[in-house]
């Protein structure tokens, strides 16, 4: 007993207090920075991308397939191609997510999430989400875990992940969307009540990510049911998926 | 020969590799013995299948290969698992892959696909009841379904369903195979996947890496191992309402990662390792920053398990739930961190070490447990407490010395006619990938065997006569990956 009171006191609080402008370690591979004059068309980075997220003639990257390798950083000889460390990779549209030269941070920060009236009001307050994991390998499964835990708290914000779509406002789709899960997905949709948002985290849901030419997949459902926001990464950064969570419901 | 000996990460001819009958095959693969690691099949031409074995001799870490050839009408032979239970899962997904029916398999249950169609066991009495869960659970995991035969409170059988997860790797590893593909097989091993992916491509590209690329890898898999334990530290915890647990090795599992992140660019490494090397080197001022914060994150850990332990509503819920015996861990073949915890003694960084473990000269601890959730949990500390050492005394080596540059190119194309074999022991076991090519220098076949695969059937095991409600902490306590053995 003692001994768990004085564990308590020594780990002290360890809550990042304002979350929506928390510091990120430099080396993260965020936002893509491009410099379309820098670009001589030599396509190696096309080569390399494992995900066919780059454009050339401008220079565009898509996040919503963008895996944040750096791959692409580290074959080009003339430094067009870099990522910054900005976190805030989420976005009401799924064009929105194709980064050009003109998409600064602040630029993209400004057109990327488009509020609704009714989805602030009704869920402005509380929003709590059902987790369905469609083949995702559990990397975005993992950060979605570590978005409750005492670092990031996600729960002060009310927003949750609850146990059955019976008690969501929500779903949270990570991975490509298996042919073996596309069934399950289906009925979980329809077991959450109305009115509900869909999320699309990370590369394989929006686009299919590393998996995206695999024979085994079954992505109707996108094609069915809209969608109401984007959460680029591989896996999602927790700081990236409360802060998108945060921007749809308008706080 | 009726077998071709090979070691780990080494390139085998494929003409080399012997051809015999099945039933050949089958009475040589009885009098060996050795565990298998690769079971699978190739397409041969002409509608011909040839099926490919590797077993491993732990002891001497010599690997064997041989072969044998269906043809177009043969398709069925009488299974191997009559008589070595361990060949089980081998046979059920060579049969699914390949529709070449295994005799007598006592049960041939579909591994990846046609879950719908699927009839379970069904069990009859006055108070037998089932439960089943899934394939989407309560938490925020990975889908798999769940069927419980319970006998009142306790469970008399436990049927695992998975497949839900597969996305067809294999065939888009021979399409397009990629360092990312190989990170999101299974996104918790992230270094470990890439890893034994990294090393069949150098292997069949004849690529030799640098020491500092070697020391920088072996740095990243034990600092993974270090994490993912951790983290599953907290979630037994959580799973036993020691919320105070759960919450203290959440946040130190964020140091480790976090540490990861400065080294890489991503908290779970992915972009780290890549063919030839790894694509960042570490500088001395995050080498010093490693080393703080690693020490730091062994003493919080080593307090908490110890403060945690000295509970006893702690230990009176861990000792004996999901007992597996040594006996049948052996059977069913179970591997890594599963098998050590009942006491067996495998560890393939040790019995197919590569030049860089070798040169570190660790010392091998052997570790008494008695499979249960208490044994698994004391086995995650120990090997924590032990990577977060590696870790630092690599860290050290690399700030005082080995000055190289860490990525080789090599432009080579992949040896033809070839097959590789490479063996990782990522923290839930090992892990294999074998690579076959060609004569044109292509990939035409890529296995991929994760520890999950073997282990399943051991959670399944471990939960019979245990309380339904201790089935999510044996679960925590394997904590097997879906997506690994689905693929």
């Amino acid at each position: 007993m003692f001994d768990t009171l004085k564990s308590r006191i020594y780990q002290g609080n360890q809550f990042i207090k304002d979350i929506q402008n928390a510091p990120m370690r430099s080396q993260f591979r965020g936002l893509p920075k491009l410099c379309n004059s820098d670009c001589n068309n030599c396509s190696a980075c096309l080569n390399v991308c494992p995900t066919g997220a780059l454009k050339l003639n401008p220079l565009s990257i898509d996040m919503g397939k963008c895996t944040f390798c750096g791959a692409c950083k580290n074959v080009c000889k003339t430094g067009a191609i870099d990522f910054s460390n900005f976190y805030k990779l989420s976005a009401t549209s799924r064009d929105k997510l194709v980064i050009t030269e003109n998409m600064t941070e602040e630029e993209f920060s400004k057109v990327a999430i488009e509020v609704k009236k009714e989805i602030k009001k009704v869920f402005g307050r509380s929003l709590k989400l059902r987790q369905v994991s469609a083949a995702g390998c559990n990397g975005c499964e993992m950060e979605l875990n570590a978005c409750s835990n005492v670092n990031f708290d996600m729960g002060r914000f009310g927003i949750d992940f609850v146990a059955s779509p019976r008690h969501a406002d929500g779903l949270v789709i990570t991975g490509p969307i298996s042919k073996n899960m596309a069934y399950a997905l289906e009925d979980c949709y329809k077991s959450t009540p109305d009115p509900k948002v869909v999320i699309l985290c990370g590369a394989c849901a929006i686009s299919g990510g590393v998996f995206q030419d695999s024979s085994e997949l079954n992505r109707e459902f996108l094609k069915k049911y809209p969608i109401d926001l984007y959460i680029a990464g591989c896996p999602v950064h927790p700081l990236t998926f409360i802060n998108g969570v945060l921007g749809l419901i308008g706080r | 020969m009726n077998w071709i000996k090979t070691k780990n990460n080494t390139k085998v001819n494929l003409n080399e590799i012997p051809t015999l009958k099945i039933d050949e095959l089958r009475e040589e693969i009885i009098s060996l013995n050795k565990r298998p690691i690769g079971f699978f099949g190739k397409d041969w031409g002409y509608g011909t299948t040839r099926l490919f074995v590797v077993l491993a001799d732990d002891e001497n870490g010599d690997l064997y290969v041989s072969s044998a050839l269906f043809e177009q009408n043969e398709k069925e032979y009488e299974s191997l698992t009559q008589v070595l239970p361990v060949f089980h899962i081998f046979e059920r997904e060579f049969y699914e892959q390949f529709g070449i029916k295994p005799l007598n398999h006592p049960w041939l249950k579909p591994l990846r696909k046609n879950q719908k169609d699927y009839q379970f066991f069904e069990m009859e009495g006055e108070e037998v009841h089932q439960v089943a869960v899934g394939p989407i659970h309560a938490g925020v995991i990975e889908p798999g379904h769940f069927r419980f035969m319970c006998n009142g409170e306790t469970v008399y059988h436990l049927e695992i369903m998975l497949g839900y997860q597969n996305r067809g790797v294999e065939e888009l590893m021979v399409k397009h195979p990629t360092n990312q593909l190989a990170e999101s097989i299974c996104g918790d091993s992230v270094i470990a996947h890439n890893l034994a992916y990294s090393k069949v491509m150098e292997t069949l590209k004849e690529t030799k890496i640098t020491k500092r690329a070697q020391l920088i890898r072996t740095l990243a898999l034990e600092m993974e191992r270090a994490a993912i334990h951790i983290g599953d530290l907290g979630a037994i915890a959580g799973d036993i309402a020691y919320l105070m647990g759960a919450s203290v090795f959440g946040a130190t599992r964020t140091l480790v990662i976090n540490t990861m992140l400065e080294f890489s660019g991503s908290r779970f490494g992915r972009g780290l390792v890549t063919v030839g090397g790894v694509n960042f080197d570490i500088d001395n001022e995050k080498i010093e920053r490693a080393i703080k914060t690693l020490t730091k994150v062994e003493k919080d850990v080593e307090r908490m398990v110890k403060t945690m332990l000295k509970n006893t509503s702690v230990m009176s819920r861990l000792e004996k739930t999901g007992v597996v015996s040594q006996e049948k861990a052996r059977e069913i073949g179970l591997v890594g961190m599963a098998a050590r915890a009942c006491g067996i003694i495998l560890d393939s960084r040790f019995d197919f070490a590569d030049e860089c473990f070798k040169n570190l000269a660790l010392p091998r601890k052997i570790f008494k447990g008695k499979g249960d959730v208490n044994a698994r949990f004391q086995l995650r500390y120990q090997e924590t407490m032990e990577s977060l050492s590696i870790a630092k005394r690599i860290l050290e080596m690399l700030k005082n010395g080995y000055r190289e540059e860490v990525l080789t190119k090599n432009e080579n194309l992949l040896c033809a006619d070839s097959m590789a074999i490479s063996i990782t022991e990522g923290w839930r076991g090992e892990v294999v990938h074998i690579a076959l090519t060609d004569g044109n220098s292509n990939l035409t076949r890529y296995k991929i065997k994760d520890p999950s695969f073997n282990n399943w059937y051991g959670l399944a095991l471990a939960v019979r006569n245990n309380g339904v409600s201790d089935f999510p902490l044996c679960n925590k306590s394997f904590n097997l990956s879906y997506s690994g053995n689905d693929l």
